[in-house]
């Protein structure tokens, strides 16, 4: 249902630099549609980083993170080759999960 | 926006930006950084993943590829470079086209109706994939500078008519494109508004464009960029790849001639 | 459209897979703090999130821009010296829920994250660092907004 992510994690110093843009409206529920009806919020409520399928940073967000949400971070002792996976849940139920290899 | 408040704009541009006097940060240099702050990381991405797969997929009625049939103007899919050679003079179409019209061609060759697309609402149906193939594209000539051809009499032309075209005042506020781009210097509010009759710098005005939209979170092209111009000015839109936004796309691309494409940029 | 539909049959795939693998948050969906993202003021996130009042630190480096030309967009990032962070969490004083978001850190990364968050208005933006042994602390900034992200 959601378009898949970008994940780029970049080896540097010991460990790496991980960038991630996830594709999400991110909709506050403040806004209201031509008709002046509330649009409902819908948002991320959380979301993980596992390295090589362990969970090494996680989220809770609300309706003020701002759309096609962007999150870097840097992970310890990752080394080239190494797998990051990132996902997220929102407040509908939908998931995403995508991943990429440490350059 | 009103004569009067422009005439305001130009009243501030002269101190706005220009050697500070006093120690404190301007208002420039703050939205220099906050500019900064959001280069890396260009939502714009998402739709050049998007844009790449689209190109390499086969896809309509023919159910044919971008990457098999369609020549932006370099060869037979072939990306690289194209972007900053456009708008050019294509053969088999006998017209000069921008991206957004070459696409649509391409896409009648996959069996799609380009003139339902074209009148299909920015945001909707297939003008999502066109958001997404022109991300692909620009980003394809991320870094190179703008080189359009004009060795056509029919390039020639374009260019001619879209300077009329960026000079010419009409609409209910007698707004031209040059109203706002004709000159070095104005702002509404705090956006700087380039000079589009000159080259303006790399990365700035035809340069920057297709571009993320933090303010709607959209990506633009510049078919939609100049309809959101012509809304401004009170004008009805020329038309989603119309003669006319060629013209014009033809004409500030050959005055900003070596500038450097950033597109797929963020703006506000 | 065609090609959405193959990405979503993939995204599908690739979900089942890494959540038969465990990497899927373990965690119910109860662990979104309602009360704290409920808030209305800072004091109403603290409580919400069962937090002390936090302490001012210079050992919280805290990046914002001055100016954010658009409020739907501001980036914010947050490195810290303190030892043993847990959580951060980022308040944005004048929203009309206070609570942005929260980021919990384990040993495997580095206590510093950066995000972009939504301003409806010139505000104060406050970082806030919860350490393992449950203390708090602070920095915050003025990030003024020339125009509002929340919708209007």
């Amino acid at each position: 249902m959601s378009d898949p992510m970008r994940i780029r994690a970049q080896a540097q110093g010991s460990g790496a630099v991980v960038r991630v843009l996830m594709s999400h409206e991110m909709e506050t529920g403040q806004r209201k549609d031509a008709a002046g009806k509330t649009i409902p919020a819908w948002h991320i409520t959380e979301m993980t980083a596992a390295l090589n399928g362990k969970v090494v940073l996680s989220g809770e967000w609300g309706t003020a993170i701002a759309k096609n949400p962007f999150t870097e971070f840097v992970v310890k002792g990752a080394k080239a080759g190494d797998k990051i996976t990132v996902n997220w849940v929102d407040n509908r139920g939908d998931k995403r999960s995508d991943e990429a290899v440490v350059a | 926006m009103k004569a009067p408040a422009l005439a305001l704009a130009v009243s501030f541009a002269a101190p706005f930006g220009h050697g500070q006097t006093n120690n404190a940060p301007s208002a420039a240099d703050g939205i220099a950084q906050y500019r900064a702050l959001l280069a890396d990381g260009n939502p714009a991405e998402l739709w050049e993943a998007k844009g790449e797969a689209l190109w390499k997929q086969k896809r309509g009625a023919k159910n044919v590829a971008f990457s098999d049939t369609c020549d932006l103007g370099k060869g037979t899919g072939v990306v690289k470079g194209a972007f900053v050679e456009l708008p050019r003079y294509f053969a088999d179409t006998r017209r000069v086209q921008d991206l957004e019209s070459r696409l649509l061609s391409c896409m009648e060759a996959q069996g799609y109706n380009a003139a339902e697309i074209a009148a299909t609402p920015f945001g909707r149906g297939e003008q999502l994939d066109l958001e997404a193939l022109v991300a692909y594209v620009s980003a394809e000539s991320k870094g190179m500078k703008f080189n359009l051809p004009q060795a056509r009499p029919e390039e020639r032309l374009m260019f001619e008519v879209g300077k009329r075209i960026f000079y010419f005042r009409g609409g209910p506020y007698d707004f031209s494109c040059a109203s706002c781009h004709g000159e070095a210097g104005k702002r509404i509010r705090l956006q700087e508004l380039p000079d589009l009759t000159k080259n303006p710098g790399d990365g700035v005005g035809f340069a920057a464009w297709p571009a993320y939209r933090v303010s709607s979170g959209e990506l633009w092209g510049m078919q939609r960029r100049l309809n959101d111009c012509y809304r401004q000015q009170r004008f009805p839109f020329p038309g989603y790849g119309s003669d006319a936004t060629i013209a014009l796309a033809t004409y500030m691309g050959v005055q900003g001639k070596g500038s450097v494409s950033i597109a797929p940029s963020i703006k506000r | 459209m065609q090609n959405r539909r193959e990405m979503v049959a993939r995204s599908a795939t690739v979900a089942l897979l890494l959540a038969g693998a465990g990497v899927l948050p373990a965690r119910a969906q109860s662990a979104w703090p309602k009360a704290a993202f409920d808030g209305k003021s800072i004091d109403e996130v603290y409580k919400g999130l069962g937090i002390a009042k936090p302490v001012e630190s210079k050992d919280i480096a805290f990046t914002a821009p001055d100016i954010a030309e658009n409020g739907a967009v501001v980036p914010i990032g947050v490195t810290t010296t303190l030892p043993g962070v847990k959580r951060i969490a980022f308040l944005v004083e004048k929203n009309p829920t206070t609570l942005a978001g929260l980021f919990d850190f384990t040993e495997a990364v580095e206590p510093s994250v950066k995000t972009r968050i939504k301003m409806q208005q010139t505000s104060n933006v406050l970082a806030v660092a919860i350490t393992s042994d449950d203390k708090v602390y602070y920095a915050q900034k003025e990030v003024k907004v020339t125009l509002g992200g929340c919708g209007g």
